[in-house]
């Protein structure tokens, strides 16, 4: 029947098309380097101040995402912040003297953590502490501290 | 007649509508499965439901693309961050309007179609006569146009979000000029997958269910009378439009109200 | 072989607080043509969906083969279904389909025959109701008495054993009237079916009926041959058969007494 082939074509048209519009919006309209859950490890660093991170921020190494702040906690006995970062399993080696620190994305942007490898030969395993961390920024302070340099002069 | 007593016959009147609704819900779900065995009637519905929706869906999603774009470009140039323009209008489509615009629209064009065509059946005993050829309408009728909704909502929505996405393109980037590399890299970096993309396909799903389960249902509990179909009709098209906003925003504060 | 094919037992049901039957009893005898009459708003179409199984007794049982129809498990009452064939009252055609797929629709449903096959019966179907040159017509397209013999044609597709017609006369023009009652008479002989028709058109059904069971007030009043029922003396069955607008039956719905009742507005109205 010529009808109901026009229908169907009409249908699978449809479709189509929609399952396009899915898939555009889901690979070209968004940033698929998601972690893969079944394969992360799971790190930890502590802060002395994390100033505007979050749970979700971005972890980087060399500029390129690794990972996600997984939480953020305070140490109970230390009082210092304590994030657990999310880890792409693809990136195992990362040496035990890495160096992790918070930093803004432009002037105003989002807060991020960036990993700076060291040298050691044994790497971090799951759970393991980041011994080494730089806490971030606070614009307010750097500008006090500006003022107040300049007022000493 | 009595305030009171007005507020507790309709407080009942609702009580048993609901009581009805989860009942049509518990003999829809086993027949679902069922339904699945015989494509052609789903094909059928998804043309009546999914096709003939699509210009008004995609017509609004332009028009909506191009008031976010010009909106957002308004406010962005403000702080001179016009390059953000993709971003925001790429996650307010994903997110949200994508999501419930099209289901408001599927309301009054699809939603209400399937609430009449179901009542009429009924009303001129088509569903009674198919019953006494040991047919059940559940499974022959209203499961397939179940299907339909179910699957033709996602898709619809995320139509709509990509002409919106291109109507944002169109405003911002060739009549306002904002730099076209911004608008897409920002958009990719921003646009989160599992974040955005995967909840506002979540959303669609839950709308699809929700709202092909109330315009079912009107039609099938509909009083069988001209006036019962036209009453049951304006009622799919209200109590749909309040549902998929209610949930909106439920799902909303589930999915990003901790972050 | 028991002669009889529906059993009606001390059947009660009521609508809210309306009574529609108190105690009915009827038979309906295999192979025959039987006539239920009454005056508009006796349940008899209530009847026809009690005999369905699509409505629940409140006392008494319906019998169809001598199985209760109420007790029947889903699969026993489709099953039933499937050999009984219900004509509606508007016929019920499913306005998305022509009148091919109509008549062709409970054979789809039902078995798996390829569409050669398919097409055959159909056409049978509608050759016997006079209508195959319509087949490709949409429902919309047909008059009243042509949308009732297609209903019949997709009633018999399955070439059901027991066919039940609801008002199948009202609202129809002479003609085709009479072609109605041909062919549910011919209808009855050719297929050696059982039929049951729910109707107040005295003449039409009479005309027809091997047996007729008169019903009002929820019981039944008399029953017997169309002959035997025109001669009775009973003054009820007198003035149904006779179409007597007073008699047993008052022309007045029950009400309070007269002066009462206009006595009692300024009352009523405050």
């Amino acid at each position: 029947m010529d009808n109901s082939r026009a229908l169907e074509l009409a249908v699978g048209g449809f479709v189509a098309a929609g399952i396009v519009a899915v898939l555009v919006l889901a690979l070209q309209m968004s940033n698929l380097t998601q972690v893969r859950v079944d394969d992360a490890y799971t790190l930890t660093a502590e802060f002395d101040n994390i100033g505007g991170l979050t749970v979700r921020s971005p972890v980087k190494l060399s500029g390129v995402t690794i990972g996600r702040v997984d939480a953020i906690a305070i140490d109970p006995k230390t009082f210092r912040a304590v994030a657990s970062l999310r880890i792409d399993g693809r990136y195992r080696n990362l040496p035990q003297d890495t160096f992790a620190s918070i930093y803004t994305a432009g002037l105003l942007g989002e807060q991020f953590i960036e990993l700076a490898p060291g040298g050691e030969e044994r790497f971090l395993a799951d759970g393991d502490r980041i011994a080494m961390t730089q806490s971030a920024v606070v614009l307010e302070k750097i500008i006090s501290q500006f003022l107040y340099d300049k007022a000493a002069e | 007649m009595n305030p009171l007593r007005r507020l507790g016959q309709l407080t009942l009147d609702a009580l048993a509508r609901l009581g009805r609704m989860l009942l049509f819900l518990l003999h829809l779900l086993p027949a679902l499965p069922l339904a699945l065995g015989r494509p052609r009637l789903i094909v059928q519905q998804l043309y009546s439901v999914g096709v003939l929706s699509l210009v008004i869906v995609l017509v609004s999603g332009g028009f909506v693309g191009l008031v976010l774009g010009l909106q957002g470009h308004n406010i962005l140039s403000n702080f001179n961050a016009t390059e953000s323009l993709g971003v925001m209008v790429a996650l307010s489509l994903v997110r949200e309007l994508g999501p419930v615009v099209t289901a408001l629209l599927f309301a009054g064009r699809a939603g209400s179609a399937l609430t009449a065509e179901i009542g009429l059946m009924k009303a001129t005993e088509q569903l009674s006569s198919m019953e006494m050829m040991a047919v059940d309408p559940i499974r022959r009728v209203i499961a397939p146009r179940f299907w339909a909704a179910f699957i033709a909502m996602p898709l619809l929505a995320a139509l709509f979000s990509m002409v919106g996405i291109y109507g944002g393109y169109f405003i911002g980037v060739v009549v306002l000029g904002v730099d076209e590399a911004a608008y897409w890299s920002q958009l990719v970096r921003q646009v989160d997958f599992d974040e955005d993309t995967v909840n506002g396909i979540i959303k669609s799903l839950v709308f699809g269910f929700v709202a092909a389960w109330i315009a079912l249902f009107e039609g099938f509990d509909a009083r069988p009378t001209s006036e019962g179909v036209s009453r049951a009709t304006t009622r799919t098209v209200v109590n749909t439009s309040l549902a998929v906003l209610g949930l909106d925003f439920l799902l909303t504060a589930l999915m990003f109200g901790n972050s | 072989m028991s002669d009889a094919l529906i059993e009606v037992e001390n059947l009660s049901f009521r609508r809210g607080r309306r009574v529609i039957f108190e105690g009915l009893d009827l038979i309906v005898p295999r192979g025959k043509v039987t006539a239920i009459m009454g005056p508009s708003g006796t349940g008899k179409t209530t009847l026809l969906r009690l005999i369905g199984g699509q409505l629940r007794p409140d006392r008494g049982e319906v019998r169809v083969e001598g199985r209760p129809v109420h007790r029947l498990r889903r699969d026993e009452l489709y099953a039933l279904r499937k050999r009984m064939g219900l004509l509606f009252q508007s016929g019920a055609l499913f306005t998305d389909l022509s009148v091919f797929e109509n008549v062709a629709f409970p054979l789809r449903e039902h078995t798996r025959l390829p569409e050669t096959m398919i097409r055959d019966l159909v056409l049978m179907k509608l050759q016997a109701v006079g209508l195959r040159g319509a087949r490709d017509l949409m429902p919309s397209e047909l008059s009243g008495g042509m949308a009732r013999r297609v209903a019949l044609a997709r009633a018999i597709a399955l070439d059901p054993t027991v066919m039940l017609y609801d008002e199948p006369f009202t609202g129809q023009d002479p003609i085709s009237m009479g072609v109605l009652v041909r062919l549910i008479r011919t209808l009855n002989e050719a297929l050696g079916l059982t039929s049951v028709l729910v109707s107040h058109d005295v003449a039409e059904a009479s005309q027809i009926a091997d047996v007729v069971h008169l019903i009002a007030d929820g019981r039944l009043v008399a029953s017997g041959s169309a002959e035997q029922m025109r001669r009775s003396d009973s003054p009820w069955v007198r003035q149904f058969m006779e179409g007597e607008p007073d008699g047993p039956v008052p022309f007045h719905y029950p009400a309070p007494c007269l002066e009462d009742d206009f006595a009692a507005r300024t009352g009523e109205g405050a």
